[in-house]
């Protein structure tokens, strides 16, 4: 461990490394973790299906690759399609359980992310897929550092989406809308706001943003039809940390996590990424409850 | 009275179950033998699972088209009774009791990996039914004491050490001592895996290598960039790396996109992630560890040899391009099975049992001669180069068509 150490310290390049490929993996964290938080926020429903969303958004990219589209023109197709996906499934299944307890909604997505898995393992087959983009390697620092373009691609792409996310919830009417529906559903429908209407909005661009997510997946690192629970825990992770509607929050914490874990895994090793995450998360939790300690106390 | 009531069911019930458990002939109707397999054909074993199903299948074609099994003078066809076992262990078991305690079979032949075996072990293990398995290469399955468990493949430990045996031999020929290599270990955090990595360190260690990373990697996650940046800053002569084909896959995408040069690249599981097909010339180099190959210069005098094998078996299933090895060992089994029916003579389930434990037998797979444990000791495991895109032997060096594209020369 102290050997790492010393590394970062000799070889400074190395930290550049670690820091970009950090910013890489949790810009695409972050995206499917702003989906959640999304419906969470809003709904007040735990998808446990997030990550299973992510995956078969991959496989539609990787799909359409095959078929010789460019896996990167499948990415708005795979945003599209899950869109209509994430719409038909609030329609069956979401609807009925959105205003009972937390439990009912826990089991009905449990259940979509098995039916999801064994969907797709029926139609793609158990194996590991990867969508091929094409692209080139950047080396930098006389080949210290290495980016692969679809990787910054992606960061851009991440940040773009992200943008037009808030964007698109602050000024449009539809924005506004989830707005109201998440800081007082009954008030929202006082006020003839469909609040059916904007929850099935709210899962299907949950989706849609998953969809994105998963294309972006399949071309950076491998897709498989049980992958999901690995998205769906970072994105929970992610979205406790940074709590309920706060876009910049999630894109923070997201990217943060990313790095955490790139130097966590360096040094220590990478058994103990994942610890890292949820040591992180611990730690987020006891600080969030004593700064809320102290808000207490100025109330009273 | 309800004491006694109580303690009679239980007598009744252990009687039941002595009755059921007591050695007893094999199931045998009329002039056919039925083995029974838990296999995995939908889930997420299914790819590997279908491959063992077929290379069963191809066996007992084979076998029952050259006269069948002859015992005590008479002839007879073998049959299997198939389960799905859909992937999970839980549902492997329930199977294995159903084929023993329903179906009455009390010859098993085995299911897709160390993980379903480990849980169909217990069950043919108590009620004393034999099983040759073909697909669980766990060193633990071979460590319970198991009396009636037998596996035709070479144990996960075996894996990649024939890599470091090669790296070791190469260094030699380079003018170097094997114990100036570097080595850097990256093995997921599976009983699988973390076996392969026992089989390497031992070798590591009797070399006298230095291990300049030995990582674990979590089950769960795709992304071994941090890994790889600290091997670029290290150098090592050596990376070997364990993590099924999510790893492979892992590593050869990222091999090349960080451009990581290390002299030496060993890793499992190439075949099943296709690292050729999906990532081409950046692969070229890769050493892949196989149970078996068609180049080898085994043969048997059912399919003559292993490359006869190989061709026989796409005539059936025109569907596959390569054969892969998991087909072939299942194939193995069965042939085992024959041969000991044979040489029992008898389907007295202990006097078979006996037989398939004395079992020394050359097929196209490999030989086969059970430990004490189970486990076959008479088949190494082979270590194939990607060379311009194909799999070439190239270790142990006594079965090698190919010279390794291997230097340490500084």
């Amino acid at each position: 461990m102290l050997g790492n150490l010393s590394l970062l310290y000799l070889a400074p390049t190395l930290n550049i490394q670690l820091l970009l490929d950090g910013l890489f993996v949790g810009a695409i964290f972050a995206l499917a973790a702003y989906g959640l938080a999304l419906v969470w926020g809003v709904m007040n429903l735990k998808n446990l299906a997030q990550g299973d969303f992510v995956i078969m958004g991959g496989y539609i990219a990787w799909w359409l690759g095959t078929q010789g589209v460019h896996p990167l023109f499948g990415l708005p197709v795979a945003a599209v399609v899950m869109f209509g996906f994430g719409w038909l499934v609030y329609r069956v299944v979401i609807c009925r359980v959105v205003d009972k307890d937390l439990f009912t909604s826990l089991l009905a997505t449990f259940g979509l992310a098995i039916m999801l898995q064994q969907l797709l393992n029926l139609l793609f087959g158990p194996d590991t897929q990867t969508a091929n983009a094409g692209f080139e390697t950047l080396f930098l620092f006389d080949n210290q550092v290495t980016v692969t373009q679809i990787r910054l691609i992606s960061l851009v792409l991440c940040l773009v989406l992200a943008l037009g996310l808030v964007l698109f919830m602050k000024r449009s009417r539809i924005g506004q809308a989830i707005r109201a529906t998440a800081q007082d559903p009954r008030a929202a429908k006082v006020m003839g706001i469909d609040t059916d209407r904007v929850y099935a909005f709210t899962f299907s661009l949950n989706a849609a943003i998953c969809g994105v997510a998963g294309a972006l997946v399949s071309m950076i690192w491998v897709i498989q039809p049980f992958f999901g629970i690995t998205h769906s825990i970072r994105s929970f992770v992610i979205v406790t940390a940074a709590g309920l509607g706060n876009l910049p929050g999630v894109v923070l914490s997201g990217i943060g996590l990313g790095i955490a874990e790139q130097f966590g895994g360096f040094v220590l090793g990478a058994e103990f990424q994942q610890a890292i995450v949820v040591g992180l998360l611990i730690a987020v939790l006891i600080w969030r409850q004593i700064q809320m300690g102290r808000h207490r106390q100025v109330v009273q | 009275m309800s004491w006694t009531l109580h303690s009679s069911a239980i007598a009744l019930a252990a009687a039941a179950l002595a009755i059921a458990a007591s050695p007893a002939d094999g199931k045998v109707e009329g002039e056919t033998i039925v083995l029974g397999a838990a296999i995995s054909l939908t889930g997420k074993y299914s790819t590997d699972g279908v491959h063992a199903q077929n290379g069963y299948e191809i066996a007992i074609d084979k076998i029952n088209e050259m006269g069948g099994v002859t015992v005590d003078g008479k002839s007879y066809q073998l049959d299997v009774i198939y389960y799905d076992d859909e992937s999970t262990p839980a549902r492997g078991a329930q199977l294995a009791e159903r084929l023993i305690q329903q179906d009455g079979v009390q010859f098993m032949l085995g299911p897709y990996s160390s993980g379903l075996t480990k849980a169909i072990a217990p069950v043919t293990e108590q009620f004393g039914v034999p099983m040759i398995e073909a697909e669980g290469a766990s060193r633990s399955l071979f460590t319970q004491g198991y009396k009636y468990l037998f596996a035709v493949l070479s144990t996960s430990e075996q894996y990649l050490r024939t890599a470091i045996a090669l790296a070791a031999e190469q260094a030699e020929a380079d003018g170097r001592d094997p114990a100036d290599l570097k080595v850097a270990m990256a093995f997921e955090n599976d009983p699988f895996s973390l076996d392969v990595r026992e089989g390497v360190l031992e070798d590591v260690n009797k070399f006298g290598m230095e291990v300049v990373v030995d990582d674990k990697l979590p089950r769960d996650l795709a992304d071994m960039s941090a890994t790889l940046t600290k091997v670029r800053a290290l150098k090592p002569d050596v990376l070997v790396v364990s993590g099924h084909a999510k790893g492979a896959a892992t590593l050869a995408r990222q091999v090349g996109e960080m451009n990581i040069q290390v002299p030496m690249i060993a890793l499992t599981h190439c075949e099943s992630a296709d690292i050729v097909g999906k990532f081409g010339d950046s692969v070229n180099g890769f050493f892949c560890p196989t149970q078996w190959a068609e180049t080898l210069t085994y043969s048997d005098e059912y399919f003559g040899s292993a490359a006869d094998y190989d061709s026989a078996f796409k005539e059936m299933f025109s569907d596959y391009a390569t054969v892969p090895y998991q087909a072939a060992q299942a194939s193995a089994a069965v042939l085992v099975w024959k041969d000991a029916f044979e040489r029992a003579n008898t389907f007295d389930v202990e006097t078979v049992r006996q037989s398939i434990a004395d079992t020394e037998m050359d097929t196209f797979y490999g030989g086969i001669k059970f430990a004490p444990e189970g486990n076959n000791i008479a088949k190494p495991m082979v270590l194939r180069q990607i060379q311009d895109g194909q799999y070439h032997v190239v270790a142990p060096t006594e079965w090698a068509a190919t010279k390794a594209n291997l230097s340490f020369a500084q």
